[in-house]
Formats: C-alpha cells, structure tokens, sequence
C-alpha cells in the first residue's frame, strides 16, 4: 500500500471489436446450372431458359436456374398426377418412413443447408444454423408422426388425400417455408409440385436431390423453378387439385380470381402488419429486445413482422431511447459472419421498395432513426431504421414494408391500443408485453390476428397452428389444423 | 495489448479508492415510504426472455486478436480470490506472487485487478502486495451470511480497511430482503459505507437466495441507491453463483440508474466462472449491453480463483497454436 507507484494517466476502453468469423462454405457444392426436378431426376426445361440466381450479399451469380414454362408445368404436374395413386395408396406407416428419413438426413447435413440459405438469401447464419434449418427438420418430425395416425387426429371420419398440391412459396425462409407445405402434404398421401421464389431457388432443389436420397418415390415431390408466370401455369393447371401459398396479398388475390370456379382447394397466407403492443408495465428491458427481434428477425422479412410498435405513452419517451440504445449494437453486415445479426436485403427490387416506402415516411413527416453503422460496399444492405411519431394515416403505418424498419405509435388506453392494432387490412400476428396475465387473455381475445405472441415473439413450433385473418390469408399451417387443407372427408 | 500494467486500472495515488462520487441518493436515512416508492418504479423482468437473451449472445464468436484482447482483459479484471476456512499466510503470500505475475515465464501477462481475502488475511496480504498496483480486496460485514448485529459487521468493515484493504466486498442481509425489510438493508449498507472509509465498496447480492430476476434487479437498485459502488452477484459459497442472465439483469438495473442519476456504478460477477470460454461470454454481455465504457476493470470485475489458469493457458495456445500440459501453470 505504498504510495511508489507513479500515478498513470487514464485511458479510454477500447471497443471491444469481433474479429470477423466466417462460415466456411465449401461443404457446399453449387452446380453452373440447375434442371427442373422432376419425375425423381433433373430434367432440362423445355423452355431452353435459364435465369441466374446471386449472392444478394455480394451481387455475384452463384448459378444458373431453370425457367419453366408451360409444358414444363404441365409435365411436373403429370409426374405428380401418376405418383398420386401409388403415394395415397402407400401405408401411412410407410409414408412416415420417408418423412422420418428426411428429418434425419436434414439433421445430418445441417450445416450445409443453411450455409446454401444463407448464400442465395442473405440471412445471416446465425439465423439459418440455429432457427430455419433445425425448424425445417422439426416440421418434417412432426408430420411424419401424424402420417399413420390420421384417423385419430380426426375421430369418425375417414381422411383422403386431395391429390396433387401445387405450393408456390417465398424468399423469406425458402426452406422452412417449403417444410410447412411439403410435409403436411406428404404425410397426408399428396403429392407436391413446388414452385420456390425466383431469387431462392437453390435450397429447394438440394433438398429434391435429397428427397431421391432418401429413396423418396419419383414423381411425389417435383419443383420447378421460375417466376411469376411460372407460379401462375402451375396455379392454372387443372391437374392441380390444390394450391398452397405464402407470398404476398396481391399475388394472393390474383390466385384467388385465377383459380375462382374450379374446384381446387386453396391456403393463403399472406403479408401482415403486425401490431406490438407494449405495456406501461411489461418487463422493458425483455420488451424491447421482443421488439427488436419481431422487426429485424431476418431483415425484417417476415410476413408476421411487429413493424406496428403501440407502446403505451406513459412510456414512450423513455422505451425510444432504450430503442436507439439498443438499435446501436445490431451488428449488420456479411450474413455469412457468424456475428452478423442483420444480414443482406433478398433483391435489389426490394431495397428498392424498402427505400421508396422510408422516403415516404420521411415525406410524411416521421421522424426517421438510423444507427451509424458501416454498410458492405456490395451487395444489397439497408440500415435498420425507427420511425418515430407515426401516425394510423402514414403509409408506413398501413403498407407492408417488408424490412428493417419499425413504425412507433402510442396509445393511451387498452381499448385505444386494441383499437390502432386492429385497424389495418391485415390480421397475421399481434405480440403483446405487459405483466398481467389477465390482460394478455384481454387483449389476446379482442386481437384480429392469427397468432397472438404473450411475452416473446417470432416463436415457432410445429405442434402450433399458423395463418392469419382477413387480407393475412385463410387456413392453417402447422399443428393438427396444418393437416386439414390437405384432406378430404373430415368433418 | 501485452502491456504488463494497464493505466486504466484504479490508480491509488491519483484518486481515492472510490472511484467516484457515489452517495446514497435517498439521503441517510430513508423511511420506509419513501424507499417503497422508489423501489416501485423498478421494472418487472421477464425470466424466460432474459435468459433468451444471455443465451443468444453466447453464440457470439470471438476468434483471434478479439479473443486475446478479451483474454487479457480477463485478467486485468480478475479479483483473484481464495476464501477457505484454511487459508493460511503462505497461501496468501503464494497467490499474492500469483497476482502479481500470472505467468513467471511470460512477463508480457498483465496482473490482476485485485487480490480477495477473509480480513484475516489482509495484514499479510497487504505485505505481499506492497509496491504494486494490485488492489487489496476483502470481504466483510460478517461475510458470507450476514447474520450478525451490524456493529459486528461494521467492526469487521473496518478493521478490514485500517488493515490495508482499499476495496470491501460486503453482503446484504437476504433474510432482511427477503421479509421485506428494504430500510434495514439500505441503513445496513449505509453504515457499512462509512465504516468502509476511502475504500471502494462492492455490494454482495447474492443472487443464488434472492431466487428471483425480480428481486435480483429490485436489491440492485436497492444496493446502488444505498451508495455502492460496485454491485456484486455471490459469495461463491451459494449454488447457484453467477450466471450470465443474472449478470445480464443486475447490468440493466445499472444502465437504467446511470440514466437517472448520472452515477455510473461497477459490476462484479463473481463464483462459477471457470473457463476462459465463460469468461469471455460475460464480456460479450457487457460490453452488447453497457457498451465499450465498461470494458475496464474500473466497471466491471470477475471475481474467480482457477479461471485464471484456464485463461493463461488460452492465451499460450493462442501464441503457440498448442495446449501446454496444465501442469505448465502454477498452482498457488
């Protein structure tokens, strides 16, 4: 306890700084070109087209995919069609084999799949590693199960296959999406033709090269790959005797004039603007890490995104600031950066629109937020954003922005805030932060959405049912219910 | 970074040993009403989310020259501690030269923080460390239960401190708490505070019988109000000691009473951290929730005895690209 020691000058801390740590990504193999898969096997489209696919994190082309035109639909809904009798015909118990082998084989090869994801998507890994991939062999899990138990799941009735669903799926979550189609259909003795979205087409053909893996009949799973006109052939054709859909409600409505009079069976589920309803007396700290993940979980590309934040006005100033403290520490950049917590916008078309719509709600007069972070050079990246004192009449309060951009609102009373909450065109999500468990049942009950989150947000699980209200979409995925849009004679 | 003594640690010849100017922000004495209303305007924490949230950042990968920067600050803010029963003046002075020197072989390795005794120990301690920058922490008020009148607890404070501590780790009344009793648990650290003198005063919750977030983040802002400087997690003789979301919940208490009051309190976890990995999961939670001002052992401190090896012997694989036998690394 001498006093030798000189005295030293105080420094400033430095930053704690993360050393980038990438995802290696050779254990995944991209070919030049990729065919059609169909009947079991790639096939060269009889358009002779093929569009290229890129990295939206760096703008390069990965490969080159197959545009499929009508023929093209029209013999993958043929391969479905003859796969039909055999596949409804097989056990249930058999039927589950293949599922099982394919929840398996997805464990197995994890890590690939979500490196592919994160390559054609721009999800950072993070998120592919530890939420889609593992979800997506979870879903599988779970439909195998019900596969020789679907006279039990609906007692005193006699379910049958509808036959060949047709499922056209979005870029979000490409593979994940996919499992909350393909499985339920398999399990229930449909055979499937899958359209994935132009951008992420290549996790769903590895995963048709492992359906053949796995011993999976020809013809029971077929994807074609293209755009909206292919998307559009395929809804059309009358071979299909169902159409599933996740995408977005103008695309949702134009399937439902397309297919109006025939007697295809039809699941929508389409964009929201979910509300986030945050109470005076919500855990804050909890509530506002709630708030963050619901709005930039995945860049914001999210259908049941919480872009609506209805934070009570006793503590709205207050939560703000919390908010840009907090918006401060998401670390955007490479996706394939295992630190990386907002990763690459999916095109260049929607950074276009993520733009336009925050040039609105600057216009508008809200006040915009946006953290001073680096963007990569290349690639397609937008700054998380805040809109603060925004209005029910702003366009970024009633249009889905598709993005990392969340929209402040106050309420003052439950009945106001339940009110703003349910005034929108949509009704897929709400999420709700207060202490009060009577209060959750409250709000919980007079909430128009499909999903209603207690506490938490953005959780899945297979067991739970999915979908929305009004312009969100009909039918649920998931859980028992995910079964019913797949089957016919259940009361 | 391989300076052997970092500037940013508490300089005792520039500036008393509290490292700032906390007092108690209720004022001396506090009734009973007006502790109450201060106390409920803390905020509920949700206990599954905040157990997420330390989850989720322990996914974060620290390679490189990020993880020998965090190794080496580990050190700087180690409080390396023994507190048995059988301590005995040579194992002090053997970890005092421990303290000091980490690594014999490698004089690049910073010292610790501070070296932790039973007050017993702190004459003794006092001698090992004399000359140095190290801090002389001991751990008082009838430590580790507190079951003892208060003038026994502040005899202890301040015997502790006229024997050369210059940092006292004190722990609260639980049971006190735990009745309800928030007054005798904010006079208790008060008293214990003055007996503390200049030294620097880190307040024992011990989360492990608090049980609950709530009560965790409500005794927080209880010890902070009362004038601590830094607020600790455990003795180390409770299990459950330190975890990363009881560390995570007790740094947002501290953020929020920065925002409300301007005064800037420290952060101890201490008990369980054993590994390197550990340790630096911790740092990552500091530094994504309090940001890099914390990132000095004047915010936050580890307060751990065999980490230390763990430690060194990351930092030489990291410079060598081979594990050493552990038996490379001294025992004391």
């Amino acid at each position: 306890m001498s006093e030798t020691t000189p005295a030293k000058p105080e420094v400033t801390p430095v930053d704690f700084q993360y050393a980038s740590s990438l995802e290696a990504t050779d254990l995944v193999q991209i070919d030049d070109s990729y065919g059609l898969w169909i009947n079991g096997t790639s096939r060269s489209p009889a358009s002779k087209r093929y569009f290229p696919t890129i990295n939206p994190a760096t703008e390069e082309p990965l490969a080159r995919i197959a545009e499929a035109n009508e023929r093209d639909v029209d013999r993958a809904v043929k391969a479905a069609r003859k796969a039909a009798d055999s596949w409804r015909k097989t056990p249930g118990r058999e039927r589950a084999k293949y599922l099982y082998r394919i929840a398996r084989m997805i464990q197995e090869r994890a890590r690939e799949f979500a490196v592919l994801e994160t390559l054609d998507g721009g999800k950072p890994i993070k998120e592919s590693r530890d939420v889609d991939i593992p979800l997506v062999a979870a879903y599988f899990f779970y439909y195998a199960g019900w596969a020789d138990k679907l006279e039990y799941a609906f007692p005193g009735s006699k379910p049958a296959p509808l036959g060949v669903a047709g499922q056209v799926i979005p870029w979000n979550f490409p593979l994940l999406m996919m499992s909350w189609k393909v499985a339920p259909a398999l399990a229930t003795g449909n055979t499937v033709v899958l359209k994935p979205a132009e951008t992420t087409s290549l996790t769903a053909l590895a995963f048709a090269r492992l359906t053949a893996e796995a011993g999976l009949p020809p013809g029971v799973f077929n994807v074609i790959t293209g755009a909206g006109s292919t998307g559009a052939a395929l809804v059309a054709h009358p071979g299909i005797d169902k159409v599933a859909f996740t995408g977005s409600t103008a695309v949702g409505k134009a399937i439902q004039r397309s297919i109006a009079g025939s007697k295809k069976h039809l699941t929508l589920e389409l964009g929201g603007k979910a509300p986030h309803v945050v109470f005076d007396d919500a855990p804050i700290d909890q509530a506002i890490e709630g708030v963050i993940n619901g709005i930039f979980f995945n860049q914001g590309h999210v259908c049941c995104a919480g872009s609506r934040l209805l934070v009570q006005e006793s503590i709205a100033d207050h939560s703000v600031d919390k908010l840009k403290r907090r918006l401060d520490t998401l670390r955007v950049g490479d996706p394939l950066d295992k630190n990386t917590d907002v990763g690459a916008i999916n095109s260049e078309a929607q950074l276009d629109k993520i733009t336009e719509l925050v040039d609105v709600g600057i216009e508008e007069g809200a006040g915009i937020y946006q953290p001073e972070c680096e963007l990569p050079d290349r690639g397609y990246f937008f700054k998380p954003t805040l809109f603060t004192g925004v209005s029910q009449s702003h366009r970024i309060a009633q249009e889905e922005i598709f993005g990392p951009v969340l929209s402040i609102m106050s309420f003052r009373t439950p009945a106001e805030a339940i009110e703003k909450a349910n005034n929108t065109p949509y009704g897929l999500s709400a999420g709700v932060w207060t202490s009060k468990g009577s209060r959750i049942l409250w709000m919980a009950d007079r909430l128009k959405a499909g999903v209603v989150w207690a506490n938490t947000y953005n959780k899945f699980d297979p067991a739970s049912p999915f979908g929305g209200y009004q312009e969100s979409g009909f039918g649920r995925e998931g859980g028992k219910h995910g079964l019913l849009p797949y089957l016919s004679g259940v009361r | 970074m391989t300076v052997a003594r970092r500037s940013d640690s508490i300089s005792k010849v520039s500036a008393p040993a509290t490292i700032q100017d906390t007092s108690p922000i209720l004022g001396q004495s506090v009734t009973r009403k007006s502790l109450e209303a201060y106390l409920r305007a803390t905020p509920s924490v949700d206990e599954v989310a905040a157990d997420e949230r330390a989850a989720a950042l322990a996914t974060r990968s620290i390679k490189r020259e990020s993880k020998m920067y965090a190794l080496e600050l580990t050190i700087r803010m180690m409080d390396l501690t023994t507190l048995e029963g059988m301590d005995t003046p040579g194992k002090i002075t053997q970890l005092a030269s421990k303290a000091i020197r980490p690594d014999p072989t490698d004089s690049t390795i910073p010292s610790v923080a501070a070296l932790c005794v039973y007050p017993n120990m702190v004459p003794i301690a006092a001698e090992a460390l004399e000359g140095t920058d190290i801090h002389l922490a001991a751990v008082a008020s009838y430590f580790p239960s507190g079951q003892a009148p208060l003038a026994v607890r502040v005899a202890d404070t301040q015997w502790a401190q006229q024997a050369g501590a210059d940092e006292i780790d004190m722990v609260i009344d639980r049971g006190a708490f735990l009745s309800g009793d928030f007054v005798k648990v904010y006079d208790d650290i008060i008293a214990v505070k003055e007996a503390c003198g200049t030294a620097h005063l880190k307040v024992i919750l011990e989360t492990g019988e608090l049980a609950t977030y709530d009560n965790v983040r409500k005794a927080s802002m209880l010890a902070m109000a009362a004038g601590a400087d830094f607020i600790k997690t455990s003795t180390g003789k409770v299990s459950p000691a330190s975890t990363r979301p009881v560390t995570l919940v007790m740094l947002e208490a501290i953020r929020d009473f920065e925002a409300m009051t301007g005064f800037r309190i420290g952060m101890k976890s201490a008990g369980g951290i054993r590994t390197a990995k550990d340790a630096i999961r911790y740092l990552v939670l500091v530094s994504e929730t309090m940001g890099s001002e914390w990132m000095t052992p004047r915010m936050f401190r580890f307060g751990a005895s065999s980490l230390l090896n763990d430690v060194l012997m990351q930092i030489r694989w990291l410079r060598s690209g081979v594990y050493q036998n552990p038996d490379y690394f001294t025992k004391d």
